[in-house]
């Protein structure tokens, strides 16, 4: 659809809009109702509880979608709601890219009806119940990669066997890499971090094969990836067409993300409820595990 | 789920056969989306003796009909390949293109040869293979015996 046609339109309701009326301003200021929830605002904020600062690394689909003619605060907070239910229920474990997972889905054609499949997280995306992660992992010399809605009902448990960071927010090179890079045997055992430690970061260079690739990975800047060695016309090409000013650009970087404020409004709702919910959960641990279901 | 909707780049098959002699091509031979279509290169995953063959001269089985109305094969359809001067009917039982959740993707595209009454022609499936394909009927089921593990 033609952008500056869809704004221009005087049939957009003014959640799609980025500007209101001022008459609309005026009657919402006015109005007995506005009054009410500012008092309760106020009085909400000395009881307040503040999330950790990195809250928003460890939960990252709590975050909305930050294109802002998809937002929908209503939704969102049903969404939220909805992940919390179903966190009440299952166990959902810190993981970043590059950690080792191991997931457990039912599956109507498997004997057992479950399915287990074991792999390295290459990819992690996704806002709100559409939130998901990529496990990739190779069988009998077969690069096997498998796509996961975190909060689908079918997973029956998620387990984290290693938990690490990697140097990169994804790790699709690892498609061209020798395969010894993405092998991880099924039964894994899972590595115990010793409590209240950081999050261990894998500085581990990893060594892509010769040429064709999936994308030109010279043009992207790579951590985690050795020297490419490739001719000197492609460092010519990639430097041609890289946009260094980017990361400079405040409004790109406002638009592309959540401000700061919500963030921290969105992270403090999670930090309450997760509160109980971990607390359930310790409680369930030291029970032991229940009949199976 | 936007999560890997990313530009996918022209990209040749003939890393299918790394130990045989790679032709030298300077086009690709493969679409963008990866789709398995006429012309398209596979790699039959059976221990069938004409499957090795065609891996280790180079020249790997090739897509030359797709039965289905769409034309683009996915998992579980039945194509006709040509391999070793021979024509030959085959099961997809891997493919590389974006999968839904819960389905894997390969890195290959996977094909296991069957004779014309529907047997398969090899006696074992050297990769794992969709534990989905599980709910196929018919003759499907005779690849389906000859498989060793499915994720």
């Amino acid at each position: 659809m033609n952008f500056s046609l869809f704004c221009s339109a005087l049939v957009v309701p003014c959640r799609f809009s980025n500007t209101l009326a001022t008459k609309l301003v005026e009657r919402h200021r006015k109005s007995k109702l506005a009054s009410h929830t500012r008092e309760e605002a106020e009085t909400k904020d000395t009881t307040v509880l503040t999330a950790p600062r990195d809250y928003k690394f460890v939960y990252p689909e709590f975050l909305p979608d930050p294109t802002w003619w998809k937002r929908d605060r209503i939704r969102e907070k049903l969404e939220r709601e909805d992940m919390m239910r179903r966190r009440s229920v299952i166990e959902i474990p810190e993981f970043y890219v590059g950690t080792v997972m191991a997931v457990e889905s039912s599956d109507k054609y498997a004997p057992g009806k479950k399915n287990r499949f074991v792999g390295i997280c290459i990819q992690r995306g996704g806002h709100g119940l559409r939130a998901g992660f990529t496990l990739r992992n190779v069988i009998d010399g077969q690069g096997v990669e498998v796509q996961y809605d975190l909060y689908n009902p079918t997973i029956i448990r998620l387990e984290v066997l290693k938990l690490e960071k990697r140097l990169d927010d994804e790790l699709l090179y690892l498609r061209d890499a020798p395969q010894e890079y993405s092998t991880v045997p099924f039964d894994m055992e899972p590595v115990v971090l010793p409590p209240g430690i950081a999050v261990p970061i894998n500085t581990m260079k990893v060594k892509l094969g010769p040429r064709p690739w999936h994308e030109r990975w010279e043009r992207q800047e790579l951590k985690g990836v050795e020297d490419l060695g490739l001719p000197e016309r492609f460092y010519k090409r990639a430097a041609e067409v890289a946009k260094p000013w980017q990361k400079h650009d405040l409004m790109r970087d406002y638009r592309l993300a959540i401000n700061e404020d919500e963030t921290e409004e969105i992270m403090t709702d999670v930090y309450g409820k997760m509160q109980g919910i971990e607390t359930q959960q310790k409680l369930r641990r030291r029970q032991g595990p229940g009949p199976a279901k | 789920m936007a999560l890997l909707c990313r530009a996918t780049v022209l990209q040749t098959q003939t890393h299918l056969c790394t130990n045989a002699i790679v032709p030298l091509r300077n086009f690709s031979v493969s679409s963008p989306l990866q789709q398995i279509i006429k012309l398209s290169r596979l790699q039959v995953v059976d221990n069938s003796a004409i499957g090795r063959a065609a891996a280790i001269s180079g020249r790997p089985a090739k897509c030359i009909h797709v039965y289905n109305k769409k034309g683009v094969g996915t998992l579980g359809d039945k194509i006709l390949v040509a391999i070793k001067g021979q024509k030959k009917k085959a099961y997809i039982v891997g493919v590389k293109q974006k999968q839904k959740p819960f389905v894997p993707r390969f890195d290959s595209n996977n094909i296991v040869l069957v004779e014309e009454s529907g047997m398969p022609t090899g006696t074992r499936i050297r990769v794992p293979i969709p534990s989905m394909l599980r709910g196929k009927e018919g003759d499907f089921t005779k690849i389906l015996s000859i498989a060793t593990k499915f994720i």
